[in-house]
């Protein structure tokens, strides 16, 4: 075969060398590496030679190519930013880097309770302190994103109940509603309550119109993808309860140091995104989800991922971890079991454990106030500027809001490419799936911002526009 | 009889010893005022502005006690983490071969070192196209690279996994059916050697499953797959080799076969790792299939994720990819969301995109010889332990007997179980002293006993010694000594855990503190080890 006599050091492959080839073949007791591949006939094997670039055996060569790609970006960092919708540029401290590049961790994957104990209590934190913050006894391992958490968590409502439809407000990321779709579809039905356009929440009538005793869950996310609060979170808890429906939100863990946590107004099924916790963008590569109930029975056995327990071990003294329930999931039960179990996102929820270790009640609590206070300010000073219109400003903001420029008769992509040769990210515009909004764009402010930053933006928009 | 080559790393299996540090909870080591971190202050001139910071918000949504998070220093909160690191037997450490089906390999640190650039890190998904066209390069130079690998037309790399991939091509599977006006189409066909997610994505999708079971020489007969193929039938979704290293030879007469009953045939390529450059699925016949880029393509497993799954499908089925796909016109790389048939978003954004910047990183300093050679090296490795493993008494390698296998094995200790009623899992729990662990299988256990071992390319004969020589300890130990099994381990960060129904009785488990602390107490902890210690003395003494 090909290679086979190739004079190459692979410092990847160190059976590579044809004289530990020779040797180890000599001991399998065959006299080529063909002879291995004896089960797949040979009108079945691949003829020609890959059409692939490279190689750049060199370390430094490699190093310079990629590189010099990515040099090609211009990263949110360089310039002062304002972007969000699902995703979002916060300050990542330097222990979370320190931990989650860790080689133990980093290359650690599905070892036993015994030798991967540090991986167990590490995301046994993940899950307790996500529980102290959300005031509930049970919580997930990460799931891949945000997405896939409230698409299962509306599932698991669905096979609690035993109903069809599920509500979901329109006030939610287009994308996670797409995603929701896409995931319910074989079997939940889907329907959409469209949201207040003044105030930006679930319009609650809506909801009610569409409430019937087929609803498994009523579905939203607070704050929503507007920024703003759902401030009639206890009316529509109330309305999906009164249904015999189940009420599943979605919610920002960096807002639960100064906000009561759904679960105190009975949600029923709680989950959302980890990203802000310590993990950077990457281009949307730091996204994972969480979902989170109460201690029932009823809740846990439908939770299709893994669960980690604390036990006693023979030693007194000695924390133990394990899985619970493990019956539940398609690694035992195939088809049989809840939706599957798979390689989701423990390096993030590892992330989000020395997160939320390091920041504490008071760190959650000034970073809440802090993002707040800095998106009350931008909406204020944006107010100001001529030509934009902030929308839905009865609603209290978190993080984010909409900025609509139709008075300036200007377009979104039109305002962002004049802000981009000023160093500034505009927010995203909106049109492509919420058209009923004009020249709209989602406007994001994190604790990294300054006031500066945020005059500045008012500043060059009052020039743009 | 062979003279057994004696690993230098011989001593390293006899003394090893895992750190154990007994590293308290967060919460038992928080004291009140200590912090960790300080977020950036809230700006004088920002508070004179608005007034109090939550003055927008109605008072009653307001948190009135604080979430009661540990409060521990920096010092603390470092040292916790990086003493529980310790406590994790990371692949990195060791020569890991034994979490078979994973084909954990080396991850090299160079490209951790590309992917934590803040020309990756600090990008956010939404910017304007012409700020990000070095990521949407990469994105769409590794594309043609799985092209070039598989035969396939398109991919995405939008799934976070590769159980999330599969569940694309169900939903891709779905959707073809459907739009060709064939939506009875509802049964899905696999085997019981294909990892469970062949079995429970499909299903999670709504489709009926049948499993199909092999037959001595390790696959399912031709006749299996006929007499379960009808009008009915939406698709195959198999591995091949699979969890036993066996390839099914009739591959091409099973795609065939359901292309002529109408469905479509979906190549479950998570471990490809025996097959780059011999194998392409689209030369099999296959429409879709998958890559773990954590697995082949060298991005590491994470802890359990993030890892990336690659879907990859003919021209006729690239219609129904996620959006958006990664296009090329020239000069200029942009995403394309104007796909009407798509089926939409599988997951936030364009997936774990630092895995195809690890992956691209990994083939690109491998080039077309470097991956054949680690098609050819995995094989290699994973026959030449076959050969030593087949040596240590009551050790077999159930199916296709007598002939050598692709990257796997699955083995099994049935006679070790009969004779000294020690299982699998007893010894592989065993393995943790040494360094060590393996995976037994996935359930049900059709082999009896199972451990599956997956030497991939990364490790060199003296490792693959090594770890013979663990099994030929373990089996000897077996014999002369199980009670050292049975309590097992020793050497790991913590002991045996005796009692199970913690996991599994409602009353009992806590999957998180609050949930212990209200089940069992605070001193719960140590009243309940007590006992253990004294139920498994009890034991020992009879």
């Amino acid at each position: 075969m090909s290679g086979e006599n190739k004079e190459i050091a692979y410092p990847y492959i160190p059976n590579a060398l044809p004289h530990i080839r020779d040797r180890m073949l000599q001991r399998i007791g065959v006299k080529s590496i063909e002879e291995l591949y004896e089960m797949i006939p040979e009108r079945l094997r691949f003829k020609g030679k890959m059409d692939l670039p490279g190689p750049l055996h060199s370390e430094y060569e490699l190093r310079r190519h990629v590189e010099a790609i990515l040099q090609k970006n211009t990263s949110a960092a360089e310039v002062i930013s304002f972007l969000g919708g699902g995703c979002y540029q916060h300050f990542v401290p330097a222990v979370c880097d320190e931990i989650n590049q860790r080689y133990e961790f980093l290359t650690a994957y599905s070892g036993r309770a015994y030798e991967d104990h540090g991986r167990y209590q590490a995301l046994f934190e993940f899950a307790s302190m996500m529980g102290e913050l959300l005031n509930l006894e049970v919580v997930s391992v990460p799931t891949y994103d945000g997405y896939q958490a409230a698409a299962t968590a509306l599932r698991m409502a669905g096979r609690i109940t035993g109903r069809k439809h599920i509500i979901v407000s329109r006030a939610i990321s287009p994308d996670k509603l797409s995603r929701i779709a896409n995931y319910s579809s074989p079997f939940l039905k889907i329907k959409v309550a469209d949201f207040d356009p003044n105030s930006g929440q679930t319009d609650i009538k809506a909801v009610e119109r569409l409430l019937d005793t087929e609803t498994a869950a009523i579905y939203f996310d607070t704050p929503n993808f507007f920024g703003c609060l759902e401030t009639g979170i206890n009316h529509l808890i109330t309305l999906a309860h009164q249904a015999g429906a189940l009420c599943v939100v979605g919610v920002e863990p960096l807002t639960l140091g100064v906000l009561r946590p759904p679960a105190d107004y009975g949600a029923d099924i709680v989950c959302g995104e980890i990203q802000s916790l310590g993990i950077h963008m990457q281009f949307g590569g730091g996204q994972a989800g969480f979902i989170a109930t109460r201690d029932e029975e009823r809740f846990v056995m439908e939770y299709p991922t893994r669960l980690i327990g604390l036990l006693p071990t023979r030693v007194p003294g000695e924390h133990g971890f394990g899985e619970v329930a493990m019956e539940r999931t398609s690694f035992l039960k195939r088809e049989g079991g809840k939706e599957w179990l798979g390689t989701m996102a423990n390096l993030w929820g590892i992330t989000a454990a020395v997160y939320l270790a390091l920041m504490g009640p008071q760190g959650m609590k000034e970073i809440g106030e802090g993002i707040f206070a800095r998106t009350s300010y931008a909406i204020r000073k944006l107010a100001q500027v001529k030509g934009i219109r902030i929308l839905h400003l009865s609603s209290p903001h978190f993080r984010e809001f909409v900025v609509n420029f139709d008075e300036s008769g200007k377009t979104v992509e039109e305002i962002n490419a004049s802000l981009a040769q000023r160093g500034i990210f505009g927010g995203h515009s909106l049109r492509r799936h919420f058209p009923e909004m004009g020249e709209s764009a989602l406007y994001c402010v994190t604790e990294i911002h300054t006031q500066a930053q945020i005059d500045l933006l008012a500043d060059t928009l009052k020039e743009i526009l | 009889m062979n003279t057994q080559p004696v690993s230098p790393y011989q001593s390293t299996l006899e003394n090893y010893h895992q750190a154990r540090w007994c590293e308290p909870l967060l919460f038992e080591i928080s004291e009140a005022g200590q912090r960790g971190i300080i977020p950036p202050p809230l700006e004088a001139g920002i508070t004179e502005s608005i007034g109090a910071p939550l003055q927008d918000v109605p008072s009653w949504m307001r948190r009135t006690s604080p979430p009661a998070l540990p409060e521990v220093s920096q010092v603390h909160g470092l040292r916790h983490f990086l003493r529980l690191s310790q406590e994790t037997l990371g692949a990195g450490l060791i020569a890991d071969m034994g979490m078979a089906t994973s084909t954990v390999k080396y991850n090299p640190p160079v490209n951790e070192q590309l992917v934590r650039s803040p020309k990756l890190n600090e990008l956010h998904p939404l910017q304007d196209e012409e700020t990000v066209q070095g990521i949407l390069e990469i994105l769409y130079r590794f594309e043609q690279i799985l092209k070039a690998i598989s035969g396939m037309s398109r991919f995405t790399f939008q799934p976070r996994g590769g159980s999330a991939a599969i569940y694309t091509n169900a939903s891709i599977v779905q959707a073809w059916h459907r739009w060709r006006g064939e939506p009875w189409r509802n049964e899905i066909i696999t085997t019981i050697f294909s990892h469970p997610s062949n079995a429970a994505c499909p299903a999670s999708a709504g489709f009926k499953i049948i499993t199909l079971y092999p037959e001595s020489d390790g696959y399912p007969s031709v006749e299996a797959l006929r007499a379960v193929l009808s009008e009915r039938t939406a698709g195959l979704f198999i591995t091949n080799p699979d969890d036993t290293g066996i390839f099914n030879p009739k591959i091409d007469e099973f795609v065939h076969l359901v292309h002529e009953a109408g469905g479509l045939c979906v190549y479950d390529q998570a471990n490809a790792n025996g097959l780059l450059g011999i194998v392409r699925a689209a030369d099999l016949g296959f429409d879709l299939c998958h890559f773990n880029l954590h697995k082949t393509f060298g991005t590491p497993h994470a802890s359990g994720g993030p890892g990336a799954g690659a879907s990859g499908v003919t021209e006729a089925l690239a219609p129904f990819l996620p959006v958006p796909t990664v296009e090329f016109d020239g000069t200029r790389y942009f995403l394309d969301y104007d796909r009407p048939l798509s089926i939409g978003k599988v997951a936030s954004f364009y997936g774990a995109v630092a895995n195809v910047v690890r992956a691209y990183a990994w083939v690109m300093s491998l080039g077309a010889e470097g991956l054949r050679a680690v098609a050819e090296t995995a094989v290699l490795n994973n026959n030449y332990l076959l050969a030593r493993m087949l040596e240590i008494p009551s050790i077999t390698a159930p199916f296709a007997e007598g002939k050598h296998r692709l990257e796997q094995v699955r083995y099994s200790l049935e006679k070790l179980t009969r004779e000294t009623g020690l299982h699998s899992s007893d010894l592989a729990r065993r393995a943790a002293d040494f360094g060590a662990h393996f995976f037994l299988s996935h359930h049900p256990f059709v082999v009896p006993e199972p451990a599956t071992i997956e030497p991939t390319e990364s490790y060199s004969q003296a490792d693959l010694d090594t770890h013979a020589a663990m099994f030929e300890r373990l089996v000897k130990e077996a014999y002369t000594a199980p009670e050292e099994i049975q309590s097992a381990p020793h050497r790991a960060a913590i002991h045996l855990m005796p009692d199970p129904s913690y996991l599994e009785d409602p009353q009992r488990w806590a999957i998180t503190w609050r949930a212990w602390l209200r089940k069992h107490g605070k001193n719960a902890q140590q009243s309940a080890m007590a006992e253990n210690e004294a139920s498994t003395k009890k034991t020992k003494e009879e």
